[in-house]
Formats: C-alpha cells, structure tokens, sequence
C-alpha cells in the first residue's frame, strides 16, 4: 500500500464518517421531536431484552425466512472486527489485530472467513425469494436491490482481497478456509506477482469503496433498522400495550395526535426501526380480510411523514438544535390524508386493535396505538367520524347501553332467578359484572344464566349490580372517546370501592380487561376473572363428571384476541373443552397468542361493516376448514360474529357457536337437571308473556 | 345574524315509570335530557351560523340545575346561554311558560336585535306544541312551525324559505323575518360537541335571569298566571301487556309473529282484513 493510497482512504473515510454521523445526527434530532415518555426503567431488564431481541433475534427467526436472516446479521456482527482491522491498516497497513493473541486472533479471520461465505449465499437466497418467489408483503424496491447486490460484492471483495492476499502470501491458509478453498482452485504457481499484487490493490479499492457506500447507505435506506432495531428493543413496551395511557383534559391542550410531532418519541424511534418485513401485514385480519388498513404501510407512511416534516422543522431552525418544535407548529406534510407520507382516514377505523401486527413485529413496534391516538383526535377535536357512531355515543352516554335502552331494565335477564344484589354486608364473595351484552343482549344473557346455575350448584355468594350497572367503556375507549370513557371509568371505579367489591367475575373479554387493565390509572383495588377462569378452578376443586352427550362433537376453538393475546388467559377454556370431550379442541392454524380476530374489537362492534370486507366471515372460513360440529369461544362479540357469519352459507347452518363455560356447564350438568332447567325457563317465558 | 334557541329540560321520558297503585309518574332517578326536539332546533340555528355568521343564543326557562341543557347546546357550538330561573316560574302553562320566555327574548334583542327564533316543535314530557305559537304572538313575529328543513336564506331581502311537514305532503312556503321556526325532531341529526367546546360549555358562567331582574307581574306568571291546571296524571290503562318470545336459538322475529297471531286469535280480532 503506497502512502498517497492511506492518504487518500484517510480523506474518504473522514467524508462518509461526517456524512454518517451528520445522518445519525438529523434521525436523533428527529426522534426528539416527539413528546416525552419515560422509558429508562428497569434499564438491565432493558439490557438484557436487547441481547435476547435484537441480538439474538428471538423474534426474528419465528418465522421461517428469519433464519437467513439471522445469518446475515450474526456475519456481519462476526465481520465487524475483521472490517475494524481493515479499516485502521487502510491508514496503517502495519496494523494488524493479531496483538490478540494467536488464538484469538486466527479464530477471528476464520470465523470472517466462514461467514462472509454464509453470508453470500444467504444474500442469493433472499435475492432469488425476491426475484422469483416474492411473498406479497415484500416490495421489490430498488433500494432492496442496491443492498443485496452491494452486500454480495462486498463478500466478493473480501475473498478476491482474501485471495489474493494468499496469492501474496500475506496470509496463513488455515485460518481461512473458504479463500483457501478458492484460491486452490484460481491460482496456479505461475500467476505472476505483479498481476496478483494489482488485483490485490483493486479489490482493496474495491472493498473500501463498497464498505464506505454501505456505510452511508444504512442510515439513508431502510437498512436504518439495523441501527435503529436494537435500540428499540431496549426501550421496548415491557407487556403488550392491554391498555392506554390516562389523559388529561383541561382549557387549550390537544388531545390525540394529529401531526407527527405530537407521537412519544418512541414511536418515533419506531418508525425508524422497521425492518419492512411484512409480518404484521400478513398477520392483519383486517387486511386479510379485504379492508383499507396495512399496518406495514402505515408504519412506512409515517416514517415518510417524519423525514419530511422533520427536514422541514430542522430547516427552518436558526442553529443545529435539538428539541420539540412549538406545539402549534405548522408541517407541509399532514398526518390524516391521502398520499404516500400519510394516513388515510378510513384506515384509522378498520382496526380491530387486534394486536396481531404487535405480537408479530420482530423489533417490537407497535401499530395499532398509533392508530388509537389518531381516533382520539378525530373524535375529540374534529368530530370527524363515521355516522353511526353518533348514536351509538349517545346512547353511552344517556343510557350506558350501546343500544339506548333503558338503564332500569339492566337487571331484568336475572329475573326469576333468584339472584341477589351485590352487598359486601351479606358477605358476597363475588361480583357478577354482567356487561351490556350479557344485560341486554338475549344469546349473551344465556351464557350468565348457565354460568349462574353453576355457581349455585357449588355454594359460591355472588351478587349483581342490576340497574347500578353501568357500560365498562371499552368500546368507547378504543374508538378513542377518551373524555366520555373518563368520567365511565371514574363512576364504575367509585361504585366498585362504594359496594367494597374485592372480586369480579365477567364473562366478556372486553370487560374484563377494561375493569382490570384500563381501571388500573383510576384506582381499580379488586381481582377480576374471566368466567373460563373461574370455571377452569371450580374444575380443580370439585369433581363433575361429563355427561357424554358432547362428547363425540368435534369442537374447534377460536381465541378471542382481548383474552389470549390480551391476558395470556389461553390454556383455561382449552382444558374445560377436554374435561368435556376427553380430548383438546381442534386448533386453527392461527391459534392462541397468533390467533385471528373476529372482526368485533376495537369498537368494530358498532360500526357498519362492508359487505366485501368481512373479517368474521374469513375466520368463519377458516373455522370451517376443520369440519367442526361446534365452533366454541370465550366471547359474547366472537359468538355473535361467528353466529352472523354461519348465517351466510346454507350448509353452514347446523354448526352451533358455543360459550366455553356454557359448554362446560351443559356437558356436565347431568340430564335431570337439565330438564328442570328447561322447566324453569319454560315458566319464565310464561311468566314473561 | 342572531339566533335565539329555546331549549327545554326534560326528564327521560323513556325511562318514567307510573306507579302501579297512585297512577302517578315515578320520577325518582330518572336523568333529565334536553328535550329531544330541541337538538334539531339548535343544530339548525348552528348550519346559519356557520354559513352565515353570526351568533346564537340559547335560552332555557326551568330550575337552577336545567343550566345543564344550555351548556350542552353551549358544547354543540352556541354563543352564549341564559338561564330563567326562579320559583315564580313554577307551575307555569304553556300560556305562562311563553310570556316569560317572550319577556326574555325582548330583553335580549334590547343588546342586539334578533332575527330568527328556533323552538323544537314540542317536548316530550308537556307535548303542546304550543311554546313556540305562544312566543311569536307575543313578539309580533311571523312563524313557520313543523319546519324539517330551511331551504334557503337570503339576508339582504329578509327572507327564508323552508319545508313545512304535513301528514301526508310538504309545505314550501317563504317568509320574512324576524321569526319563529318550530323544529322537527327529524330535521338532522344534532353534531356530537368536540372536546375543547365541551370544556369550553363546562367553565363557561350561565347568567341566571329571575323575576327580581325580569320585574314581571307576578299575576301573569307560574302558577298564578296559567289558564290551565294539570288535575291528574294517570296512564291509560294497559289491555294487552307485552309479548316475548323467541325460540330455542334465540331467534325472536319469526316465533313472536306467530305468538301475536295466536293472540289476536284468542282475543278474536281473527283478521285483520275482515275488520
Ligand atoms: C304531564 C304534563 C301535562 C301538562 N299539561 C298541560 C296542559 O294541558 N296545558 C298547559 O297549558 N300546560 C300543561 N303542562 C305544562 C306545560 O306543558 C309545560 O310545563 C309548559 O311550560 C311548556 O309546554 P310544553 O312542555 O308542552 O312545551 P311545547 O310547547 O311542547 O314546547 C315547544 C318548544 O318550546 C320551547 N320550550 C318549551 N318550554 C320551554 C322552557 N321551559 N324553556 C325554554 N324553552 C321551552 C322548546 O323549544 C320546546 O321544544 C303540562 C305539563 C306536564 C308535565
Ligand atoms: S391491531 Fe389487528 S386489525 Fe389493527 S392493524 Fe394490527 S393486526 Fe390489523
Ligand atoms: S412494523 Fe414490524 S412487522 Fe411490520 S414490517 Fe416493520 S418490522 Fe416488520
């Protein structure tokens, strides 16, 4: 190496250095225009959450083409020391690591040298997926291209350097194998020197040239995840985002988000962080289902949307400075639109809040709060929304009832049961929360009365509310009426502590989580269980013997997203399902904390579907499949999205939708007590008329 | 352009009981609403507003606590409120009930002059109709009642147009201002208030006019000064009572046809057809 060659790397790589860290620069300077959010808690937790993440990619190699992946990522953390090496002998071609130690040393360069190989062919392979297989949720962006063909003549590079290094016998064979291998193969004993010696020089150039272009390419593509990945997995949500952070409301503050910089800086730092893989949109039932929404896009447009506003905000500052911009500053770029740097709106009301697409992210994105904080602009400031949900608000808030009817009426599916108000005075263990659907709704209100016979049966002390009950605002809170699911959140908390409720029993997921996870910021002081819990408990303290007749049915299972995904509540309705049949219900392919929703969360309940777009039809679809005689869940919404979608296809009709509990209950409730049950329902019909 | 709304607490009609053995209502717990007719008629004074300019006033006569309707129309996007509140109002008919609020509106045009007044057509709990007449009478304004739809305005030539609806037709019909407009309850769908305007409505101070500020003659108010009194409250009686059916399924529609048809069977009005 000549003394102009130094000088002249020297000047190169002080150039890509600026250019690099001035980028790394501008994306910190744009991360920070978010709000505030504290996440240095826990920070070794945090620690070691990155190494199991992002270095060892946990999540990344789930899915099957996540292992070339991981092949790829571990060549080039292996690579770093050996491109150090190269870097400092491009100034001082003396300097070597071998100072380490022989050892050390020789297993470095073999290492290199092994996975510059894996390396290589792992491009091909993503290079050949792309071109010839490409999955739909991968885009064929030049961008993607410049990166594999830079990668590969990069590895290139390195073997022609390595090669030829041997050639010049600068190197030792052993501890390079796969050079070793091809120079047998290339060179012979009369290669001349000379020409060795300038090939040797052309793919040092060559390398250095490529390595520096990689250099300044990551943090401008979206190879940005490389850097910004592992940090986002240190700030990570620590549990899958159950509920919402509290507002607050008072005189002249913006409530939701509907510019960039009102996002925490942690989602900022998201959007720099995705990897495009695709995951989430291929596990994004909306989507799948036909809708508007794509949480990948989504993801892609607001990083779009930060670059954009962000260069701008930065432009327009007198000095380099760092910090949030004023809150009323005004962007070129809208959030809430059309075009590639933006939401569009429909999209923000066909999420089901799922949480399939945060489940799946690799590097711990998450997509749908991001949505959840646009719906509270929407609502909160420009009341823009779709139409039917204006009755909807009223009725909540008139009537605390999704539907308007009467508040006093609450109580009447427990008339002629015999079942008590709640009062801690009496010594009621538990509260029964019966929920608007359970209160209201007339397949629901079943699903109470047999989970209510049960609880006779064994002696357990509960109570309801009645007409003191009110609407737990989940649907609310998800469509992001904040303000109203406020004030409901305060009065259902006050009434709980009023009554000295210590333990709920619902058995709607929805409710349950509401009561138990969003309540949590208002005081909530009490233990809530879903209905399959306690069911799943009551099954380890007495004895119940099945009483065969649902025995023999073939029983699929469908997670409900707000218990499985939500509340790790997976393995209870499962086991009820085999007490009953002898055996564990047939699962989906999409099952348990990957399941597929059934279209109602999120407030979808409530909102007009599109015909073509249906996302309980496409799990009905997939339910079906497996030949079911019974498609059992956990969930009032899930039922009546299962039920509606049954109704669809004449041979689909003689399928039952079953309540986990009511399933339980009626496969071990022996046949004389089912007939007196009968009997009673016979005389509260009459009654009723 | 000014708008002066009335609005009219109301208890929940939906949600009063009658006392089985006095026959009386039981209105105990039941939540008072804006009178559900009085929405539509704020809601269309606020479409003149944001087309025209301009300001609305919202007007309400009724106890301390019926400042809540004003601030709810306040929230929807009104100007200001006033609240007509005093235990000399009480007990008023629809013939005192209008004087005073006439008396409050002639008040108000004192600081600016009014051009358009909006009722609902009538409340669900008194259900005249007859506010709204009685208002305009006593202004010397023109009226256009049952109004489902405001055509057009036109503020030079003092002229508005709107759609008057009749059992069985519209009525389109032009008239001058300044007027009353009686509301229907179908006209459109009231806006939902935005946050900011509902903080706004909260912190908001609601004037309260009594009759020490309005100086009417005490004779011609409330009790005192209505032409008619309510004797008794009572709910016709019930023949039928309610059906319920559903079949094992859950399904209600089909069963419950068939269990009214065996009804009206037994209580032989066999067909409909024959009479
Ligand atoms: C059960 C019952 C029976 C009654 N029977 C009679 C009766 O037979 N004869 C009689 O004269 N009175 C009667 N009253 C009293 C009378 O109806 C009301 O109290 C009277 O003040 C208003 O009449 P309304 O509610 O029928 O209003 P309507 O004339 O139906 O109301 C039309 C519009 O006028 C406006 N308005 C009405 N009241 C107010 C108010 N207080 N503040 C602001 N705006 C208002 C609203 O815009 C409303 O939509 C009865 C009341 C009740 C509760
Ligand atoms: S939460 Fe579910 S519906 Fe919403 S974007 Fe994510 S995967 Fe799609
Ligand atoms: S958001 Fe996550 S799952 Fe979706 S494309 Fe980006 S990295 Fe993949």
């Amino acid at each position: 190496m000549k003394p102009i060659e130094s000088i002249i790397f020297a000047v190169l790589v002080a150039i890509s250095a600026y250019i690099f860290l001035r980028r790394i620069y501008t994306l910190f300077n744009f991360i920070s225009l978010g709000k505030w959010e504290d996440r240095f808690d826990r920070l070794w937790e945090r620690f070691k959450g990155m190494i199991y993440y992002g270095f060892l990619q946990k999540r990344v190699v789930q899915k099957t083409f996540g292992f070339n992946h991981l092949m790829l990522f571990w060549g080039f953390m292996v690579l770093l020391p050996i491109n150090f090496e190269f870097v400092i002998s491009g100034f001082f071609p003396k300097f070597t690591l071998a100072f380490l130690g022989d050892t050390l040393y020789t297993i470095l360069c073999f290492l290199a040298d092994v996975m510059s190989a894996v390396v290589f062919l792992a491009v091909i392979f993503a290079t050949i997926r792309r071109v010839f297989f490409k999955p739909y949720f991968l885009e064929s962006t030049k961008e993607a291209y410049i990166i594999l063909s830079t990668v590969g003549l990069l590895m290139a590079a390195y073997f022609g350097l390595n090669v030829t290094g041997l050639g010049l016998n600068e190197k030792p064979f052993e501890s390079v194998p796969v050079s070793a291998f091809i120079a047998k193969l290339l060179l012979s004993n009369n290669t001349s020197e000379k020409a060795l010696y300038i090939l040797n020089r052309v793919f040092w150039w060559a390398h250095a040239s490529l390595f520096l272009f990689f250099l300044i390419f990551i943090p401008y593509s979206k190879h940005l995840h490389i850097l910004a990945s592992l940090p986002n997995c240190f700030f990570r949500n620590f549990s899958f985002p159950k509920s919402l952070p509290r507002m607050r409301f008072s005189k002249d503050i913006s409530y939701g988000v509907s510019k960039i910089t009102q996002f925490n800086w942690k989602d900022l730092l998201d959007l720099l962080a995705c990897t495009e893989c695709g995951r989430c949109l291929t596990s994004c039932p909306a989507n799948i289902a036909g809708k508007e929404i794509n949480p990948k896009e989504m993801i892609h447009h607001l990083k779009k949307n930060l670059m954009e506003n962000g260069s701008h905000i930065i432009k327009s500052r007198p000095f380099d400075t760092i910090g949030r911009p004023p809150e009323d500053v005004e962007l070129p770029v809208a959030l809430i639109g059309n075009g590639d740097m933006s939401i569009k709106e429909e999209m923000v009301w066909d999420c089901t809040t799922c949480g399939a697409c945060v489940e799946n992210c690799p590097v711990f994105i998450e997509h749908f709060p991001k949505l959840l904080n646009i719906r509270r602009h929407l609502i909160m400031e420009e009341v823009k929304f779709p139409e039917e949900l204006i009755s909807f608000f009223e009725n909540i808030e008139a009537r605390s009832n999704p539907w308007g009817l009467a508040p006093s009426e609450r109580g009447k599916w427990a008339q002629g049961l015999n079942i008590p108000t709640f009062s801690s005075n009496e010594g009621h263990e538990y509260l029964i929360y019966a929920g608007c659907m359970g209160s209201f709704d007339t397949r629901t209100k079943k699903i109470l009365i047999s989970l209510v016979s049960i609880l006779n049966k064994v002696g357990i002390s509960y109570g309801i509310l009645g007409s003191e009950e009110m609407c737990c605002g989940d649907a609310v809170r998800r469509l992001g009426n904040e303000y109203v699911f406020d004030s409901m959140a305060i009065k259902n908390v006050n009434l709980f502590k009023k009554l000295g409720v210590k333990n709920i029993i619902t058995i709607c997921p929805h409710c349950y989580n509401t009561l138990k996870n969003d309540y949590k910021a208002f005081g909530a002081d009490y233990e809530v269980f879903h209905h399959t819990e306690i069911l799943d408990k009551l099954n380890k303290k007495y004895i119940f013997k099945p009483n065969k007749a649902l025995k023999d049915e073939r029983i699929v299972f469908h997670d409900s997203c707000y218990l499985a995904r939500y509340n790790n509540i997976i393995e209870e309705p499962r086991r009820l399902i085999e007490i009953i049949t002898g055996k564990p219900p047939i699962e989906m392919e999409k099952n348990k904390k990957d399941g597929f929703c059934c279209g109602a969360g999120g407030g979808r309940m409530w909102l007009e579907d599109d015909a073509d777009t249906r996302i309980n039809r496409e799990r009905a679809k997939q339910a079906i499949k497996e030949n079911p005689t019974i498609i059992a869940t956990s969930c009032p919404f899930c039922i009546t999205m299962f039920e509606d979608a049954l109704k669809e296809q004449k041979d689909w009709e003689n399928i039952r939708v079953m309540d986990v509990g009511e399933f339980y209950i009626e496969g071990i409730i022996d046949n004389k007590d089912s007939e007196d049950e009968k009997k009673n329902e016979e005389k509260r019909r009459v009654a009723n008329e | 352009m000014h708008i002066v709304v009335c609005v009219k607490m109301v208890p929940d009609t939906t949600q009063v009981k009658i006392d089985p053995i006095t026959n009386t209502l039981i209105r105990e717990g039941v939540p008072f609403i804006t009178n559900p007719f009085d929405g539509p008629a704020v809601e269309e004074a606020l479409k003149i507003k944001d087309k025209y300019g301009g300001k609305v006033t919202v007007i309400s006569m009724g106890p301390p606590m019926a400042d809540s309707v004003i601030r709810k129309a306040i929230a929807m996007g009104a100007d200001e409120g006033i609240l007509l509140s005093d235990r000399v109002f009480g007990g008023a008919d629809t013939l005192a009930t209008s004087k005073v609020l006439a008396h409050a509106i002639l008040e108000v045009s004192k600081k600016e002059p009014v051009d358009i007044i909006m009722c609902g057509k009538q409340t669900i709990d008194g259900d005249t109709a007859q506010v709204g007449p009685g208002i305009a009478t006593r202004l010397g304004f023109n009226q256009a009642t049952l109004v489902d739809k405001i055509i057009s305005l036109d503020l030079e030539r003092k002229k508005i147009v709107v759609r008057r609806k009749q059992d069985e037709w519209h009525e389109i019909i032009e008239v001058t201002l300044p007027i009353l407009l009686t509301i229907e309850r179908d006209a459109n769908k009231p806006r939902y208030p935005s946050v900011p305007r509902r903080i706004f409505s909260e912190e908001i101070s609601i004037p309260v006019w009594n009759n020490y500020f309005m100086k009417l003659d005490l004779n011609s108010i409330g009790l005192n000064g209505s032409a008619t009194t309510v004797k008794r409250i009572f709910a016709p009686e019930k023949q039928q009572g309610e059906i319920y059916a559903e079949d094992e399924n859950g399904n209600g529609v089909g069963t419950l046809v068939g269990v009214i048809i065996k009804k009206l069977e037994e209580w032989k009005i066999r067909s409909i057809q024959n009479g």
